[in-house]
């Protein structure tokens, strides 16, 4: 009886799911038939259907681009999540305000001044300003190339965003919140926005080395900036002694995961375009991590005989960063090399990190730095075609060379004094008794884990 | 033969791990705990100042033989003391006499086995 009401049930179910799927079909039949006719605007049908004659909004790209504005968000809770589970329990709230706090601190410049000076009208080519941008005023019903401008600034945001806040790995556990809020609103200022508008924005950069979506304003600029912070405030106390072990790989993996799945808004969206460019930058994001994952089990499996979930994630990383500043122009085949190469490079770079004794706590440099600096070099070999016709192979590399030296230099220099002076005036250190507590403790005043504490 | 068990600031155990291997007591057992004494602390939730009921300490056990436990209390005390006078909060150290020890491993028992 009950093996009849049972079949009975599954049956009806059957129907249903297949009544669903017709539905479905033939929803995206219509969505098809109505992108195909959108093409032509000058039928009556589709004015009712998509957009109006003559409508200036590219919406399928203002879609995209709202969809990359939000998955970029998403890299930041993302990377608080990686970077919060590989410190000690005691530093787990302090690790991932820091991801947190950049999201507000620089939300709040970027839609003051950052915006204005990254893509303002370039002064001698070396910093933007337009005062209509300024609080983005003028840009408020801006349409650029088809989709509003306030999308473009947005998303531009967010890489503003969620680059200070990679610094943070490097000198992880050990500074003092108020100086840090700071020092990055600093860094914000004085470094990415000059570096961002040289190389995207229509500075003395623009136009000569290939920076897809950010090798060197990003991961190169951050990278070594954290390579500096992590020198400058030396070791945590006890490094490399102690051991120091994360307090909770299983967020550290669901952060990498949420960094994966973001990043194809990153580098997708750094077409600005919703065409084959986004296609093609996609498929080479996904090849590049892949194989940056692949290779680094496979020399962890022979080097240490076994894989870690750590090391997993380091190879992602070092295969989505080796792809960033490439991603629109190389082939699937090239994101396979780059991302292998990435992952082969950051693993030489973590090994000789230990050799050399410095702490760069989360590998800030060790990945970011030194696989963004692999992907604007290596890029060189594998271009699709070169953007400026008739360049010759060596001029390229120079260009790209050009681009890293110049990032990592700026950046170097400009943080250093940054820290000197946040350092000396509000204290960028945290004092031995806070780092023996713990900054969650110390600064936040609050714990992490409530099971430790049976209240 | 006796069992000195601590209750010590969590963030002072490094210094004391590192007091009691200065004077040649390497085998120790940790656990993190909870309790209280005396002392108060207070966390900050979304603004709200909250006294909690029971204080994160950490539990150290060291067993040892009579000529090492003056030395032992010792180095607790030095090293888990805050600053020079002293803290309410800085813990507790308990001495035990230790009827027996054995070895697992190869079954010594006694003196030789601490």
């Amino acid at each position: 009886m009950t093996g009849q009401l049972h079949s009975r049930g599954k049956s009806w179910r059957g129907i249903v799911s297949r009544m669903s799927i017709l539905a479905l079909l033939g929803l995206c039949v219509s969505q098809a038939w109505a992108q195909g006719t959108s093409q032509a605007p000058q039928t009556a049908m589709t004015a009712a259907v998509t957009t109006a004659p003559g409508d200036p909004i590219d919406h399928a790209t203002t879609v995209w681009m709202l969809i990359s504005t939000g998955l970029v968000l998403l890299m930041i809770p993302g990377l608080a999540m990686f970077y919060g589970g590989l410190v000690r329990t005691k530093n787990v709230i302090g690790t991932m305000m820091h991801s947190f706090a950049a999201m507000a601190i620089i939300g709040v410049i970027w839609a003051l001044c950052g915006y204005a000076m990254t893509f303002g009208t370039s002064w001698h080519g070396i910093i933007g300003w337009d005062q209509s941008k300024f609080m983005l005023m003028g840009v408020d019903d801006a349409l650029m190339d088809g989709i509003p401008e306030l999308v473009f600034a947005m998303f531009q945001g967010k890489f503003a965003m969620i680059t200070p806040a990679l610094i943070a790995g490097a000198f992880a556990e050990r500074v003092r919140f108020r100086g840090y809020c700071v020092f990055i609103a600093l860094w914000s200022l004085l470094i990415y926005n000059p570096l961002a508008h040289w190389i995207w924005g229509g500075g003395w950069l623009t136009g000569r080395a290939i920076d897809f979506a950010g090798g060197t304003v990003i991961h190169i600029s951050a990278g070594v900036a954290g390579l500096v912070a992590a020198i400058y405030l030396g070791p945590r106390r006890g490094y490399p002694k102690t051991a120091m072990h994360p307090n909770n790989l299983v967020m550290t993996l669901m952060g990498a995961g949420l960094l994966w799945v973001g990043w194809f808004g990153f580098n997708a969206g750094s077409s600005v375009s919703s065409g084959l460019q986004t296609a093609q930058a996609l498929t080479v994001t996904q090849i590049a991590a892949a194989t940056g994952a692949c290779v680094w089990m496979l020399i962890e499996g022979f080097h240490l005989k076994k894989a870690t979930s750590l090391g997993f994630v380091s190879g992602m990383l070092a295969g989505l960063v080796a792809i960033t500043p490439a991603a629109g122009d190389v082939h699937p085949a090239g994101a396979l090399a780059l991302g292998a190469l990435g992952a082969v490079i950051c693993y030489g770079a973590i090994i000789l990190k230990s050799k050399l004794g410095y702490d760069d706590t989360l590998d800030v440099f060790g990945i970011h730095g030194v696989a963004g600096i692999v992907g604007a070099l290596g890029l060189t070999f594998f271009l699709r075609s070169e953007p400026i016709e008739g360049l010759a192979m060596a001029t390229r590399f120079w260009y790209q060379l050009e681009g890293v030296l110049v990032s990592a230099a700026y950046s170097a220099v400009v943080t250093l004094i940054l820290l000197v002076i946040v350092d000396k005036t509000l204290g960028l250190k945290l004092s031995v008794q806070g780092e023996m507590a713990g900054m969650d403790h110390d600064q936040h005043g609050e714990h992490g884990y409530g099971l430790l504490n049976l209240n | 033969m006796k069992l000195i068990i601590a209750i010590i600031q969590p963030e002072k155990l490094e210094e004391v791990r590192q007091a009691l291997i200065d004077c040649d007591i390497s085998r120790v057992t940790v656990s993190r705990v909870t309790g209280h004494g005396q002392q108060q602390d207070i966390d900050l939730y979304r603004g709200q100042e909250i006294t909690p009921d029971l204080l994160p300490k950490t539990r150290i056990e060291v067993a040892v033989n009579d000529a090492f436990v003056e030395p032992a209390i010792d180095a607790i005390i030095q090293s888990a003391r805050d600053s020079e006078s002293g803290k309410i909060g800085d813990g507790k150290i308990f001495v035990l006499p230790m009827e027996q020890c054995i070895r697992i491993r190869t079954g010594e028992r006694g003196g030789e086995a601490v």
